[in-house]
């Protein structure tokens, strides 16, 4: 079986971002960036099931700038076979993402594709739901387990009142969520031997996708700040300002 | 202009979020609401006395037990015609649903707004929170999900919508719920909570969890949360993680215990009226971001905070 995994670029996780002084976006010049947490996690599962003999071959797949390319090293060096970036300048949008991603699917053949379930940059939480529905795969989004057995995937998935399972018939779409699993870090030999994976690259135009967005951005601005308050001394003083200065209790 | 607003409910009645959602809604214009599930009792009789709401729309079907996403998105595709927005709150539900309903209808969805600027034009956090992006929107048909915390939701009652029954599409699936493990609790909903009480990795272990944190919680009719550090270690369930990737919240009061406030936590939080930290560092960046602040060692401090109140 064949599995696609997507990798997003975006600014790493530990770094407080700051909004640009003309409002257009957040500063990313000369900012560390990494691969997206929950995309790591899609990795590990997809090398995971490759490990336990059930997926043959994993492409890992990225939109976006050149650089990009870092980033799909990062997937072959903990473990996927080969890349494919498809290499835009545009700010592509999950729809848009997800229509190459579908086109990639169908060349390949793929059967399972696993995604981060969000990308901490745009934080918009829609690429594997908007691949799923394109291809008309079932989903499992937010998965914390996924078995694979007779073409089928046993999926936990993290919902607001705990735990749900679903089954999906194969092919099919699987977002990750954190706790699915804990990605490796990828081995020195590991990474030289990734240097030598094949990474394609190709156009959104070669898909035949059109990439222009659907969003504009008016304007990025900092949230309202909020300052910090007093120390207080003790319990008691804390339970006399709860209940007498800002009466929340 | 009529927009329709998908509601999360369960046999206790409709979400306090899914209400937020007809507050973002009724900015729009008309609010039409919809009911999908199997054997929904009295969901749409309360749907129709939220206040603003003038069509309460019901799907009745067995196909639609489980809200599996693939079939409440096909039915989201049936309704779309009558609709300039389709929103629904960006619960787990709400998450999984409407990508994948905007996907179908080719039309980007607009994820967990903040604020709504005018038919076209939506705010909504981005980078956990570290800043508002006002975006416009050039699809014909817009479909959204609601930041439930930043709208007050809609009152339960002052509405009389009338009741419609809608056809539900076959829509065949591979896709099939099995089965679902949900936290009981006697306590509020985190997302409907006034006060919320969370604990972190200094809580060391889900008993003090238990022992220190649910007496406090307790006593002041408070819901309990969590960082993720103190649920990927098994303390509490996932459902109580607040964070950029767990539950946005915005109490009266949220005190978080042994919690370092990181910015993926703080992205869930950072709104609340009051906040008040204990840590026993008090170089903790969660001091940077809290009303009140008492530098002290848990075990000590939450004693005598149970015994204060
Ligand atoms: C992609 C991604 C998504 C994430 N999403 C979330 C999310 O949604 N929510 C979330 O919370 N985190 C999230 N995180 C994790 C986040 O970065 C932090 O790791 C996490 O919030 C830390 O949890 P913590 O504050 O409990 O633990 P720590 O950072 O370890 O802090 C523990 C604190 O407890 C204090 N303490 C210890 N013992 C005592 C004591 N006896 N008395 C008083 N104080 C004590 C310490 O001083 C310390 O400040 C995410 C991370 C990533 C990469």
């Amino acid at each position: 079986m064949k599995l696609l995994v997507a990798v997003k670029r975006v600014v790493d996780y530990n770094v407080k971002v700051r909004v640009k002084s003309d409002k257009t976006g957040v500063e990313t010049a000369g900012v560390k960036q990494s691969m997206n947490p929950f995309d790591e996690i899609a990795v590990e599962e997809a090398i995971r099931l490759k490990e336990k003999g059930i997926a043959t071959e994993i492409v890992a797949v990225s939109v976006g700038v050149t650089q990009a390319q870092e980033t799909i090293r990062t997937a072959l060096a903990m473990g996927a076979d080969r890349g494919i970036l498809v290499e835009t300048d545009v700010a592509v949008e999950p729809l848009a993402v997800a229509k190459l991603l579908k086109a990639i699917a169908e060349k390949e053949g793929a059967e399972l594709i696993i995604l981060g379930k969000q990308a901490i940059d745009d934080d918009f939480n829609a690429t594997g739901q908007a691949l799923a529905a394109l291809l008309g795969w079932p989903q499992g989004t937010f998965a914390s387990k996924v078995e694979i057995a007779d073409g089928k995937a046993t999926v936990t998935r993290e919902v607001d009142g705990g735990l749900e399972t679903v089954e999906l018939k194969l092919p099919a779409v699987i977002t990750a969520d954190l706790r699915l699993n804990e990605p490796r870090y990828a081995s020195l030999p590991n990474i030289m031997k990734a240097r030598k994976k094949q990474i394609d690259i190709v156009k959104p135009a070669d898909l035949g996708v059109d990439v222009t967005p659907r969003l504009t951005i008016v304007s990025v601005a900092e949230p309202p700040g909020r300052k910090a308050g007093i120390k207080v001394p003790d319990v008691a003083t804390l339970v006399d300002k709860l209940r007498n200065e800002a009466k929340v209790i | 202009m009529t927009s329709l607003v998908v509601l999360d409910f369960d046999a206790t009645g409709i979400k306090q979020p899914a209400r937020s959602a007809i507050a973002a809604a009724a900015k729009l214009g008309e609010v039409h609401v919809l009911i999908a599930g199997n054997a929904v009792g009295d969901a749409p009789a309360a749907a129709a006395k939220i206040a603003g709401v003038s069509k309460v729309l019901v799907a009745d079907d067995a196909s639609l037990t489980h809200e599996l996403a693939e079939t409440t998105a096909a039915l989201l595709v049936s309704l779309a015609p009558a609709y300039s927005h389709i929103l629904q709150a960006a619960t787990a539900a709400g998450k999984n649903t409407i990508p994948r309903a905007a996907a179908l209808l080719d039309v980007q969805v607009i994820s967990d707004i903040s604020d709504v600027i005018d038919a076209d034009t939506f705010v909504r956090p981005i980078y956990a929170g570290n800043a508002l992006a006002t975006v416009k929107s050039s699809d014909s048909k817009k479909l959204i999900t609601v930041r439930a915390s930043s709208f007050d939701p809609a009152a339960a009652e002052g509405g009389s919508a009338a009741i419609e029954t809608v056809a539900v599409p076959a829509a065949g699936t591979s896709s099939k719920y099995l089965s679902s493990e949900l936290s009981k609790s006697e306590r509020p909903e985190l997302t409907a909570a006034k006060i919320i009480v969370s604990g972190g990795r200094g809580m060391q272990n889900g008993e003090n969890f238990t022992k220190l944190i649910d007496p406090i919680a307790d006593k002041l009719g408070a819901a309990v949360g969590a960082s993720r550090a103190a649920v990927d270690a098994g303390y509490v369930p996932n459902d109580y993680q607040v964070g950029q990737t767990g539950k946005i919240v915005a109490p009266q009061l949220y005190i978080a215990i042994g919690i370092s406030g990181a910015i993926q936590h703080l992205a869930g939080m950072k709104d609340s009226k009051v906040i008040v930290a204990i840590n026993k560092d008090e170089d903790a960046p969660i001091f940077q971001v809290a009303d009140y602040g008492l530098v002290a060692d848990l075990f000590t401090a939450l004693p005598e905070l149970e015994k204060a109140l």
